[in-house]
């Protein structure tokens, strides 16, 4: 196939933040990820866990704690107010000061008709939940010390109030708090600091579970207020509790990365009478604290300090050993940060504060394949962007000329006019952008660079015509399905004629740009597209699912093309699609037609559409067997998918225009050294 | 080993007229360790700080007055008590500045001694032979005092002392009538008096001093004779209540000290420990002059383990207490530090000490002392009866011959062969006890005539003597060097299979000399028969190269767990077994077959050490090997390790440290893949911020 000169980049210091709060929607199997930038992420997990949307932080906005109400998200914070998510618009939709100080928790009960916080001044305060909004009903009756953490009753008549030293448990409809458990201090050293009662859970059967900073995990008898059994399961604190479903299982979070598995079971066979919560089994999947846990059905989700989020299923819950029962850890977001100038060789990196452009090295020697070349000129940062206001950076794009910029917060666009003179480079905000350019979820400068394509709400995409004296507003592309979903995708041809956008309700609608109008949707597919993008030379759009299923449509003809037929027919190999991170890039190379360049984290794949699929008895990573074959025998050994494991860790791929590769690596190890030192644990011969 | 340290003086003593009268009357304790009360024989009764040697009290008398017995120290009242003018008690606190204005009470009868030991009451022994309890008496001073020994008849009290043990208290004293001299037991609480009539010596001279102790609750009554011997007389605690009349009490010879010419004048014995005697009055066996050295023998060995010599007058006392020796000599009286340590022979042959552990004879080829001396059962009394039976016996069969006095001269000037000749007919009539004197005195004449003859050296001779097993080093010390000397290597290994007392000096030369002699020169020479045979199985099986760990299933299945069996041979074999693993024997035979006596000889490892330096490096092998050794040492002999008891610390400890080793590297083992991969990371991080590589697909 050939040989590739590959730019390995390590200089984006992409750090994801800490995980802060999580909350599952067992309905819509939403899982709810708040992080400590006051971002919120929203993954799909009846969708391989695809990461649909993300809300970007903002400074002031911090996140306690999150909770769904049916589909409404909700998340309360430091900062005392109570925020509700608009989905559709990924923003907040709002914010509500609760006058109680800063907010730890916020629950609803299970009617979804009343959110409970807990404040910093010692009161629960009960709002109801309104059709558009939320209105503060009352107080319950104030305690000395914050409420941390809260749990209603499934029935909704009481609630439990995780504070220092005590759990107060408060009858709903008087206000009153009618127990008091007090909570044990730890030991040694730890007897003179209050215990933080971290987490509370309240089941059915009155028994409260609770975990607190002195390592306990501790079983109480709501009826009567007594303490029923302690588990003393780490030295650090105990963080986060979750309840599975039927109430049958908790888990908890600790400070030394392990989440522990409690089951309410019979300690004997003989006994089946006689349950009582057994400590079963320890994952240790984190380096650092688990802030936040969910028990799902099949599933415990955890995520913390250490910024990942795993889902560790629970085997028990499946009968054979599949692609379902491995254990998952999302570590990059499934959407791009890197863009890439192709023609002027620039990269330009996207942070949730600013934006950094790089101009590329160059090497001008030739070498065998596996040689370093030696650099003529090293990379070089042209451009450190800062954002302006609060909001976080959203979206970002860089033409492929490398004379245009843009970025959008949730708030505002701004285009920057980038004029490059041999080392020097000027940078111009372009003024007086037209009003109804306010924020977009994507932004994409056609090839040419004449226009700016927006997406905005209501999975809309506005036209922006670029030249060099102005900005003007063209034309909104509007979906004709009437969905409200937000684009997430957004790419266009080459000759400038098509524009192809996806939403989170998996749609996939082509637009021809000259036209202005749309030209066809592409059925759609059960799994969400994570990559996609249109051929350069035959105008076919290739789609790339969260189910890691690879589709090939015609613009022009308005249906799947052969080759994709032929591909959905014999089907995918089980080694493609048991891989667990998603495709987040596809582009082509225009010298070569034949050819499409995938990736995702873990792997970078040209699939040669001249070469036969591999079929399920083929191997699937032959790289290193071709190597080892003579010329003559290559052929008969080769197929569509050549897959590059040589690079991890991937955040991008791109070509360039000059056939060189720009792999944007990540290692995780750098962002493992950045994280702050966990709790000290004492290991053998330290 | 014991050792006489460098002694200091305490103070000076005035010079007595008579001759054989001490300034000293004694010497005591008070609750302080470090004190000493010393009364002098006129007035003066000294408070001593022993480690500062200045005195921290003294109080006297009158004028006219006279103290009559040593000041004692009252452990329970913390108040010191002396006798003066024999009737006069006297008993005062140490802040009391004037003895005369200190408590008096004058009693009905002479006092003989006041008797204080710490855990009892003081008690007082008159002259007559009554005791009573200080207290008691002094609650009544006039009470009449019974006599219990007869003035008529002349019993006297030589010497008394007192013992408190086990809530029990007992006053012990002697007393010589008409030349008779008897013992009496007084225990109090309750009050019973037991009297033994003591084996009269053939000298019948006097008894020179007396020593009691007591041990495993026995009282041993240790006393020396002017002509040298040491006997031990036991009492048992328990003893035989309500037995009438006078009992003989049989003793034991401890030892028999050489005297030099004439008997011994002022000499006095003291037991150290239960192997250890301290004699202060006696000549040095190879000084020959003068009876002024103290000297510590080992009871066990016969063997003199430290001497010191006293310059002036000794006028035969010595006090022991905890650790120092006391001796009044000349001017002055010293304080002389010492240490009785057990060698590792002493432990070897600790039968004494641990008399249900049997331990193997082939172990260490050397004759049972206690065989010899007091037959199996020591301090049994009834077995020196047997002993002297036997020996009775033995002379009656004994042929005709040569006495050794004829043999001794005979030594003198016959020549080699008759020399030899006459000792086998010597020792081969001999009994035992009488056998070990004249087998020391026969070879060390041997052994004086080849040093200023060279052209004499009877290697017959000697080896006989020591094949009697009745000779030791310290019999004659210059035995083994004359014999490395002449090149006789049989006798060499003789001695140090039979010998129990090399010292380690002289076991380094003979491993200097078998190490440097050309294996030529010994491949010739007879060797003991049984010992080279051994080697040649070792040697054989090792260069079949049949084991190779040290480990040998046969020798284990021959290890049984009954600790009263164990068996002999393979034991012996056990011991020698490391010698397998050389693969190809690096010596010759025969020099092994020497090489492996050193190797079994006795030796104690922190007097052995500087003489090892000696050694050259070519010489000393490496630390692999040592250790080598020693892992196939104790491979070979574990299961017989297992159940000694003084190895199991030391195999516990090792096996602890061996596990923690085992774990740390299973542990580091379960990590090596990641090790590896860090060995494979390596190159990639040169990987660096930005890179451009070319690679290639197929």
């Amino acid at each position: 196939m050939g040989e590739f000169k590959v730019h390995r980049v390590r200089f984006f210091d992409y750090m994801p933040t800490a995980i802060r709060a999580m909350a599952f929607n067992a309905h819509t199997e939403r899982l709810a990820l708040g992080r400590m930038d006051g971002s919120v992420e929203i993954f799909n997990f009846a969708d391989h866990y695809f990461q649909e949307k993300v809300i970007p932080g903002k400074d002031s906005r911090s996140i306690e704690a999150l909770c769904w109400v049916g589909g409404r998200l909700f998340s309360a914070g430091l900062n005392g107010e109570i925020t509700e998510y608009d989905l559709e618009n990924l923003r907040p939709k709002y914010s509500l000061e609760a006058y109680g100080g800063p907010i730890w928790t916020i629950t609803s009960n299970s009617q979804g008709a009343h959110l409970a916080i807990g404040c910093e001044d010692g009161t629960v305060k009960l709002f109801e939940v309104l059709e558009e909004s939320i209105q503060f009903e009352r107080n319950l009756d104030r305690q000395k010390g914050r409420i941390i953490s809260l749990s209603w009753h499934p029935s909704g008549t009481q609630i439990a109030a995780g504070m220092m030293d005590m759990i107060r448990v408060f009858d709903v409809p008087t206000g009153r708090a009618v127990q008091r458990l007090l909570v044990d201090r730890g030991f040694g050293g730890s007897k003179s600091r209050e215990t933080v009662v971290w987490s509370v859970v309240f089941l059915s059967d009155c028994t409260i579970i609770s975990g607190d900073s002195a390592g306990k995990v501790q079983v109480w008898d709501g009826h009567t207020g007594t303490l029923v059994k302690t588990h003393l399961v780490t030295k650090w604190d105990v963080l986060a509790l979750s309840v599975s479903k039927d109430e049958s299982s908790v888990v908890v979070g600790t400070s030394e990365g392990t989440v522990i598995q409690f089951q309410f079971i019979a300690p004997t066979l003989q006994q089946q009478q006689d349950k009582e919560w057994v400590r079963t089994r320890t994952f240790k999947n984190h380096t650092h604290d688990v802030r936040a846990l969910a028990e799902i059905e099949t599933a415990i989700v955890s995520g913390g300090m250490d910024t990942q989020l795993v889902v560790r299923p629970l085997l028990e819950k499946f009968d054979e050993r599949s692609h379902a029962s491995a254990l998952r850890k999302i570590q990059f977001p499934h959407r791009n940060l890197v863009f890439c100038a192709k023609k002027a060789g620039l990269l330009l990196f996207q942070f949730p504060g600013q934006l950094e452009l790089w101009r590329l090295g160059e090497s001008d020697g030739h070498g065998k394949p596996g040689d370093s070349l030696p650099l003529k000129r090293k990379p070089e940062k042209l451009l450190h962007l800062k954002r302006k206001g609060e909001d976080h950076i959203c979206c970002s794009a860089l033409s492929s000329c490398g004379g245009w910029l843009a970025y959008s917060t949730m708030s505002s666009v701004r285009l920057y006019r980038l004029q490059t003179d041999n080392n020097d480079i000027s940078i111009t905000k372009v003024p007086k952008l037209p009003k109804i350019l306010r924020s977009a979820h994507q932004l994409c400068f056609s090839s040419d660079s004449s226009k700016l394509f927006a997406a905005s709400s209501q999975s809309s995409v506005l036209v922006i015509a670029l030249s060099q004296s102005e900005c003007k507003y063209v034309h909104t592309l509007k979906p004709k399905s009437g969905s409200r979903q937000p684009i997430h995708l957004m790419t266009n041809s080459v000759d400038g004629k098509w524009l192809a956008t996806a939403n989170s309700d998996c749609e996939i609608h082509v637009y021809n740009v000259q036209k202005l109008k749309l030209h066809c949707i592409v059925p759609v597919y059960g799994s969400c597209p994570s990559a996609m993008g249109i051929h350069p030379t035959t105008n076919n759009l290739t789609m790339v699912h969260a189910d890691q299923q690879i589709f090939e449509y015609s613009i022009v003809e308005k249906q799947y093309t052969d080759w994709s037929r032929k591909l959905q027919k014999q089907g995918l190999h089980n080694l493609w699609l048991d891989r667990d991170t998603p495709v987040t890039h596809v582009t082509f190379n225009p010298k070569n037609p034949e050819q499409i360049l995938l990736h995702d984290m873990h792997m970078f794949c040209i699939i040669d559409q001249s070469l036969p699929l591999p079929d399920q008895k083929t191997q699937f990573y032959n790289q290193m067997t071709l190597r080892s074959l003579s010329e003559q025998e290559r052929p008969s050994h080769l197929h569509a998918f050549k897959i590059c494991k040589t690079f991890q860790d991937l955040l991008s791929v791109s070509l360039l225009d000059d056939q060189s590769l720009v792999m944007v690596e990540r290692p995780l190890l750098a962002i493992t050294s950045q994280l702050p030192a966990p709790v000290r644990q004492k290991k053998f011969a330290t | 080993m014991a050792t006489l340290f460098e002694g200091f003086t305490l103070c000076g003593l005035v010079q007595t007229q008579s001759a054989s009268d001490s300034a000293i009357q004694g010497i005591e304790l008070d609750g302080d360790s470090d004190h000493a009360v010393v009364t002098d024989s006129t007035r003066a009764v000294t408070l001593y700080k022993v480690s500062d040697q200045k005195p921290l009290g003294s109080w006297t008398v009158k004028q006219g007055q006279l103290l009559t017995c040593p000041a004692v120290f009252n452990f329970q009242t913390n108040e010191y008590v002396v006798v003066s003018d024999n009737k006069v008690i006297r008993v005062w606190k140490e802040e009391d500045l004037h003895l005369d204005k200190a408590f008096k009470a004058t009693v009905s009868a002479d006092v003989w001694r006041v008797h204080s030991a710490p855990g009892g009451e003081p008690v007082v022994l008159f002259q007559r032979g009554a005791v009573r309890l200080l207290d008691s008496l002094l609650s009544a001073p006039q009470q009449p005092i019974e006599d219990i020994l007869s003035e008529e008849e002349k019993e006297v009290i030589r010497w008394s002392t007192n013992i408190v043990a086990e809530k029990q208290h007992f006053v012990l004293f002697t007393t010589e009538q008409k030349g008779e001299h008897f013992l009496y037991v007084q225990r109090l609480n309750p009050n019973t008096l037991q009297k033994y009539r003591l084996e009269r010596e053939d000298s019948r001279a006097p008894p020179l001093s007396f020593s009691a102790s007591l041990r495993d609750k026995h009282i041993n009554l240790l006393y020396l004779y002017p002509n040298g011997c040491v006997y031990q007389s036991v009492v048992a605690v328990q003893g035989p209540v309500g037995l009438e009349g006078v009992q003989a009490l049989p003793r034991s010879l401890r030892l028999r000290l050489p005297v030099g010419e004439g008997e011994l004048g002022a000499a006095s014995a003291v037991a150290l420990d239960e192997a250890h005697v301290a004699v202060v009055g006696m000549p040095h066996p190879s000084a020959r002059t003068g009876k002024d050295f103290l000297c510590i023998w080992n009871t066990n060995f016969q063997t003199l383990q430290a001497d010191k010599e006293m310059v002036g007058r000794i006028c035969g006392q010595v006090w022991c207490y905890l650790g120092k020796l006391f001796v009044p000599h000349g001017k002055a009286l010293s304080v002389i530090p010492y240490e009785c340590q057990k060698s590792s022979l002493a432990s070897a042959l600790g039968k004494l000490r641990h008399p249900g552990i049997a331990v193997s004879k082939s172990s260490v080829a050397i004759p049972s002392w206690n065989t010899l001396l007091h037959g199996d059962q020591p301090q049994g009394p009834t077995k020196i009866v047997d002993s002297r039976k036997s020996k009775l016996r033995r002379k009656s069969q004994s042929a005709p011959a040569l006495t050794v006095d004829q043999v001794l001269e005979l030594i003198k000037t016959g020549p080699v062969e008759e020399v030899r000749r006459e000792v086998e007919a010597l020792v081969s009539r001999g009994d035992a006890q009488d056998l070990q004197l004249s087998v020391g005195r026969l070879a060390c004449q041997l052994v004086a005539r080849s040093q200023v003859e060279t052209a004499f050296y009877a290697p017959g001779a000697l080896a006989r003597l020591v094949k009697t097993q009745c000779l030791c080093h310290s019999m004659c010390p210059d035995l083994l060097l004359l014999a490395l000397e002449h090149k006789d290597y049989f006798l060499c290994q003789l001695c140090l299979q039979l010998f129990p007392d090399i010292p380690e000096v002289v076991t380094c030369a003979c491993l200097k000399t078998f190490i440097g002699v050309p294996d030529d020169d010994v491949e010739m020479v007879s060797l003991e028969p049984d010992s080279v045979s051994f080697m040649e199985g070792l040697v054989a099986a090792g260069a079949r190269g049949g084991q190779q760990n040290g480990f040998s299933p046969a020798l284990f299945e021959e290890d049984s767990c009954d600790p009263h069996h164990q068996p002999k041979p393979p034991q012996h074999q056990d011991k020698k077994n490391p010698t397998l693993q050389l693969e190809v024997c690096p010596v010759g035979l025969r020099k092994a077959v020497l090489l492996n006596e050193v190797l079994q000889t006795p030796y104690s490892d922190n007097l052995l050490v500087p003489h090892l330096k000696d050694l050259n490096a070519p010489q000393v092998i490496s630390i692999q090997e040592i250790i080598d050794w020693v892992c196939l040492l104790l491979d070979a002999h574990f299961t017989v390790l297992v159940m000694a008891p003084d190895a199991k610390g030391l195999l516990s400890n090792l096996q602890s440290f061996v596990k923690s080793q085992v774990k740390l590297f299973s542990e580091l083992g379960k990590i090596e893949g990641s090790l590896q991969e860090l060995h494979k990371m390596k190159p990639s991080k040169d990987i660096s911020q930005y890179s451009i590589e070319v690679i290639e697909l197929f």
